[in-house]
């Protein structure tokens, strides 16, 4: 069965799943086999700078995520749309991340039959308006935030591979003008969709996305870029990248960086961890770009709200890694026998676990409250930055912990626990990278 | 719909909540930590207005009377009585956790009693003032071993023993006391009893002295061949191996929460006043700044208030479980363990952060560390908890992992 997953798109085939046709008709293998193996047909990731973004659709008016309506009730359920989305990403994460993980990690690139996939699952899509050739889902920080932490279920680095252009397409979503959504967001529609990634954080100490040292420069209808961003994922094969810097009154905004422009270099640069997920550096030299590369053109972006949906990103991948870390213990501690039983019985190994269980969960409950507010349309700055404070910490000391309670042999790469403990410490580290 | 923020409904019970914490007991509040074991005369009035408030509301209002488990018959969330304890603890105990705790007819024992008591007993025990009584001199967090006698003697049980640390256990009327019906039994043969304060068989034996919450009254009590007629016994009086001390142990799943609030409640008293006081100093919480590219204040402030959110939200999560019948074993001991651990992080930060304004009794931050302490140990100390939480994660029985 020839199936064109875009074509039909991922929404549609969740309605008739949903809708209990799959089952009727036994189609249920068939679109399980789409969304964990994929057809491949017609999905490519490429080189990057020979792409060409072409105008298309017939947008009126810049496409922007909808507002959800609370009904006002304390609701710790997902929806069931939600709910089902989240099990399929986790299957594919447990079964094709996890696998790839550990090779990824060693190469510090993801493969490319996994950002195959990850185009093919159409998350990217999700984001892009019906008018633009895409799902025309409603943007869900929230569903975001599930899904992002059922792919670091599998592998934190392959997840930011997978969600870095799924960042962008949600940033173009919330800011772009029609223009840039007409040209941009609607390539993330398109069979294949571009390679792309935020950079915002620069190389020093203290960071702040707010003061910027790459600068924009305005000259006639130009503006021109310089600088250095560090750890942008995907950096080698980005063809369209979204990088911050202060205009001339110190102001930080986005703009739109073509890879193909002349100025861009980039170096490739490993970090600790979250190394599939390919890291570089990106310096601009003196790129020009139009003015109308500025994000949300004269109305420009909020950076501040970015850079938050940006954490919240983050919080979700720490999420999910810290959930992998607790899984893997649970029943190691629970094999592992020392002075005669399980180590288990130990108070000692197993407050451990219980402190896990319980910061893990914080982590969690304070990652959905900030997503559940950006999509309520209320303000979230606040949550967003305590969940971030939670999971940078508590993330971190589940990480560590995952290795102590395993000993040495958690030190060995024998066990997936140490290239966690190297995932986690990236939390409190990165800006940008990934974004709701 | 994942969603949490505080239920709309419930707007209107927490405002009354923070009014009653603002407007009378921050007023009070340092008097009775000076006068410990004067009754704080005050509460009478305020009583008469949370019984209205109760009445009122259907819910169940603010305080620990009134805590069952709900569910909607449609199968939709329901955010009910445990959510709207909770979420007037978190006010009340903004105020002050020592008077929450002496609350008329709010005591821990009512929370037992509206748990496991059967109709006629809810009927006849209503508006009754119940504290709790388990603990003695060798029995603490073990409630296993508790060593106080039940013996039957025709109509009647006969009670036997000393408790200790009973909270409201001087002011209250009635008192729901714990005790064995066979010491050899173990845990299956552990029953709660409700006992009159009338009864020539107990006696307040002394109040203690201590290191906060000296609004709230903590009792020695003895009983000495102290009859309590059979209908006052609650729950089941058979020694059912299976099933009876998990009957008393659930009553934990629902007044866990409540404490966890207090913590909660407390915690949000003492991180408001600190950030007012470093505002003043002219530092200022910037959260859309990373914490490490601000101030070692705002930093170590932001730290202590996000852990703060996270001892809420489980809180609220397990009494949002408690609410729709989720079993909450866990998720409880999980917001008491968190809120009892940050309850006294914050507000120990809180004073050091404040410098010595923060220790002075001219501030009620020093106040609140003191305070906060008692809420890591009662209702189940915080290794207790981490105990309850291990046996769950990692499958163990206390057998295994003691």
């Amino acid at each position: 069965m020839a199936l064109n997953l875009n074509a039909i798109g991922l929404a549609a085939l969740r309605r008739l799943s949903s809708s209990g046709v799959v089952e009727r008709v036994g189609l249920k293998t068939p679109f399980e086999k789409l969304l964990y193996e994929g057809s491949r047909r017609g999905f490519q990731v490429g080189a990057a700078g020979n792409r060409v973004f072409k105008r298309v659709g017939t947008l009126g008016k810049p496409q922007r995520p909808d507002v959800a309506p609370t009904g006002g009730v304390f609701d710790l359920t997902p929806t069931e749309e939600q709910a089902m989305f989240r099990e399929a990403v986790a299957r594919y994460a447990d079964e094709r991340l996890r696998a790839a993980a550990a090779d990824a990690d060693h190469a510090a690139a993801a493969p490319e039959d996994i950002l195959t996939e990850a185009a093919e699952l159409g998350l990217a899509a999700m984001s892009v308006p019906e008018a633009l050739g895409g799902a025309g889902e409603p943007q869900s920080p929230v569903t975001g935030a599930l899904i992002t932490e059922a792919m670091a279920h599998g592998d934190m680095g392959l997840a930011i591979a997978c969600l870095a252009p799924v960042g962008v397409a949600n940033v173009m979503a919330r800011y772009g003008s029609v223009e840039q959504q007409s040209r941009y967001l609607a390539a993330f529609a398109e069979e294949r969709p571009p390679v792309a990634a935020i950079a915002i954080a620069e190389p020093r100490p203290l960071f702040d996305p707010a003061v910027l040292q790459t600068r924009a420069v305005r000259d006639g209808d130009e503006i021109v870029l310089s600088g250095e961003k560090s750890q942008v994922p995907l950096a080698a094969d980005a063809e369209l990248l979204l990088v911050s810097a202060a205009d001339d009154n110190d102001d930080s905004q986005v703009y739109i960086v073509e890879r193909g422009l002349n100025g861009i270099g980039v170096d490739a640069d490993p970090g600790m961890g979250v190394r599939a997920a390919g890291m570089g550096t990106l310096r601009l030299d003196n790129v020009r770009v139009p003015v109308t590369a500025r994000l949300g053109e004269d109305e420009g972006c909020d950076p501040a709200e970015l850079a938050a949906l940006s954490r919240l990103a983050w919080c979700g991948a720490a999420v999910g890694t810290a959930q992998a870390v607790l899984d893997y213990v649970v029943p190691y501690i629970n094999d592992r026998q020392a002075f005669g039983e399980p180590i288990s019985h130990r108070q000692s190994v197993a407050f451990m676990a219980a402190d896990m269980a319980l910061e893990l969960e914080g982590m969690r409950l304070a990652t959905w409250r900030a997503a559940a507010r950006a999509e309520q349309g209320q303000p979230f700055a606040r949550e967003a930055a305590l969940a971030h404070r939670l999971c940078a910490r508590h993330g971190m000391q589940i990480g560590s912990n995952g290795v102590q309670l395993l000993g040495g042999h958690g030190f060995t790469t024998e066990h997936p626990v140490e290239r966690w403990f190297r995932d986690l410490r990236a939390v409190g580290v990165m800006h940008g990278g990934m974004c709701l | 719909m994942i969603n949490l923020e505080n239920p709309k409904r419930y707007r209107g019970l927490v405002d009354q909540a923070h009014q009653v914490a603002a407007q009378m007991f921050r007023p009070i509040s340092r008097t009775y930590d000076r006068a410990e074991h004067e009754y704080p005369k005050e509460l009478d009035s305020l009583a008469a207005v949370l019984d209205g408030m109760n009445a009122g509301n259907a819910d169940g209002g603010a305080g620990a009377g009134k805590l069952q488990q709900d569910k909607n018959e449609d199968g939709s969330v329901v955010n009910g009585r445990n959510m709207a304890a909770v979420l007037g603890m978190f006010e009340l105990c903004w105020g002050d956790v020592g008077l929450a705790l002496s609350l008329p007819r709010q005591g821990l024992g009512n929370a037992a009693i509206a748990a496991v008591a059967n109709e006629e007993q809810s009927k006849r025990l209503e508006g009754c003032w119940a504290a709790m009584a388990i603990t003695e001199p060798g029995a603490g967090s073990d409630s296993a071993a508790i060593r106080t006698r039940a013996t039957v003697d025709g109509d009647d049980y006969v009670l036997n023993g000393e408790k200790i640390y009973v909270t409201a256990g001087g002011r209250c009327d009635t008192v729901v006391v714990w005790a064995t019906l066979d010491p050899d039994a173990g845990r299956a043969a552990i029953k709660s009893f409700v006992v009159h304060k009338d009864n020539p068989g107990l006696e307040v034996v002394r109040l203690d002295h201590k290191l906060g919450i000296r609004a709230s009254d903590t009792a020695t009590l003895r009983l000495t061949d102290c009859r309590v007629p059979k209908q006052d016994l609650l729950g089941s009086p058979e020694i059912d191996v299976k099933r009876s001390f998990a009957g008393a142990m659930k009553t934990f799943d629902n007044t866990r929460p409540l404490v966890a609030a207090m913590a909660v409640g407390l915690a949000r008293a003492s991180l408001e006043e600190t950030r007012r006081l470093l505002e003043d100093a002219g530092v200022t919480i910037d959260y859309d700044r990373p914490a490490l590219a601000q101030s070692a204040a705002a930093a170590r402030f932001m730290a202590l208030e996000a852990d703060w959110e996270a001892a809420r939200l489980l809180t609220l999560q397990s009494a949002w479980m408690a609410d729709n019948s989720q079993p909450n074993s866990m998720q409880a001991s999980m917001g008491k363990a968190k809120a009892g651990r940050v309850g006294t992080e914050v507000s120990l930060g809180c004073v050091e952060l404040a410098g010595t304004l923060g220790y002075s009794e001219n501030s009620l931050l020093e106040k609140w560390a003191r305070d906060a302490k008692i809420l890591d140990i009662f209702e189940g100390t915080q290794q207790i908890q981490l105990l309850i939480i291990a046996r769950r994660l990692l499958d163990k029985t206390s057998a295994e992992l003691k």
